[in-house]
């Protein structure tokens, strides 16, 4: 056991690929072990503890395809000192990562039913080896719907994806900006606002969302009103994750730790903790 | 040939009405269509009429001289365009563009104005029903003013 944990604490080098400009402030950063090992595999929505040497830790999702782990990707955002330091990183710099850590998107439980991903901002990060995976078993799903918000037009991630998905028969992607200047002539509004505009099988749907806490609570109601089930719902939650083993108690919600029960979390589990003030 | 009442009828913003009411407002309804980039109504103009989306896609814009047109809000099929028709003095507030070839429904606003004072009770059926179109807005308004996606 203790050489498990001992395990989980020592980062591994990764060297960087490449780095791939997605927004002003966001990058995919793709990394290859150091050591020629053959890949990273992990589940979809599980996360890794990047370490910027002389920096700091930062946890990221991994934003990459679960069948091709060789490379593996994180798609990050400028916000805090590591995340800065991280994208000043250039191709052949080297830095460290523990992991994978956390629980996983239900994606072999979805089989059979409508699948909605709900994806706000910089969290079509962590729903991007979601889809991955639905596409290359496409015909083991219902529906398969996208639905993503940005702050602008400018913001929004992976775009020539999107545009490849939207361009798909047999997936249907909405995207909405919250403010747009004349030339864009996509949708403009909230992400919940979409949920109207789509058709599915409320009682064989199930719904992946991730995103501020604000627009996942919104975006709960109105499934709610189609009549989703709880059970059917999961969550990706943010918190402040340090060890990425329950050892330190930095991200503990409520009697959960996200690094470790979470971070996708099945709503029905979490009701009660989600948009309580305390936690 | 065919009325617009069976559309009418089966729209979420009318469906449960009672069927005078329903006939009243049939009445005060025609078939309009626009073409892509094609203004519905702009800022500051009489509000004349109100719109159920029946095919399309409407950009509202507020126009800033420094930055062109911003758009604030897309609507699309089953939505419901414009309440300025409701609210003295009738002038609307927005720019409303079609940004795809669109089809609609027009309510003619001083009729349905006129029918409204003379009948309260469709007057109540209409506010009640605009009145949920609006705290929709309002509260998607509310969420894209928070800047959710914003480093805060």
């Amino acid at each position: 056991m203790d050489s498990i944990i001992t395990d989980s604490m020592i980062p591994k080098p990764f060297r960087i690929h490449r780095m791939l400009k997605e927004t002003h402030d966001t990058y995919t950063i793709e990394l290859e072990s150091t050591n020629g090992a053959d890949g990273f595999p992990f589940s979809s929505g599980q996360f890794n503890m990047v370490y910027v040497f002389g920096v700091g830790e930062v946890p990221i999702s991994i934003s990459g395809d679960p069948k091709t782990p060789k490379i593996l990707k994180h798609t990050a955002r400028s916000v805090g000192t590591v995340t800065k330091a991280l994208l000043k990183l250039k191709s052949g710099d080297v830095l460290g990562v523990r992991g994978p850590f956390g629980s996983r998107w239900p994606v072999e439980e979805s089989v059979g039913n409508d699948v909605i991903l709900v994806a706000g901002g910089i969290g079509l990060a962590p729903l991007r080896p979601v889809l991955y995976s639905f596409i290359s078993h496409r015909d083991k799903y219902g529906k398969i719907i996208l639905l993503y918000g940005a702050r602008t037009p400018e913001d929004l991630l992976y775009k020539k994806e999107l545009e490849q998905w939207r361009g798909r028969f047999d997936l249907e992607v909405k995207v909405i900006v919250d403010s747009a200047t004349g030339d864009w002539r996509g949708n403009v509004g909230v992400v919940t606002t979409l949920i109207p505009r789509i058709q599915f099988d409320p009682l064989h749907t199930v719904v992946m969302i991730c995103g501020p806490e604000v627009m996942m609570r919104y975006t709960l109601k109105e499934l709610q009103s189609r009549g989703v089930k709880n059970e059917n719902i999961f969550v990706s939650m943010e918190r402040n994750m340090k060890c990425g083993i329950c050892l330190c108690g930095h991200c503990q919600f409520g009697p959960k730790f996200v690094c470790k029960d979470g971070p996708v979390f099945c709503y029905e589990h979490i009701k009660e903790l989600l948009g309580k003030r305390e936690i | 040939m065919q009325t617009l009442e069976p559309y009418l009828a089966e729209h979420p913003f009318l469906k449960g009405l009672d069927p005078r009411h329903l006939n009243i407002i049939v009445g005060c309804a025609s078939n309009v269509s626009f073409d892509a980039e094609q203004y519905i109504l702009h800022e500051g103009e009489e509000a004349t009429n109100f719109y159920i989306i029946h095919q399309g896609k409407v950009a509202l814009e507020i126009f800033t001289s420094d930055r062109g047109p911003i758009t604030i809000q897309t609507i699309g099929e089953g939505d419901v365009l414009g309440w300025s028709w409701l609210i003295p003095p009738y002038h609307w507030h927005y720019d409303a563009r079609a940004i795809e070839p669109t089809n609609a429904i027009a309510l003619d606003a001083k009729c349905l104005r006129d029918k409204c004072e003379e009948d309260h009770d469709l007057g109540y059926e209409l506010l009640k029903r605009f009145a949920h179109v609006i705290t929709q807005r309002l509260e998607a308004t509310r969420l894209q003013l928070l800047d959710v996606y914003g480093i805060h």
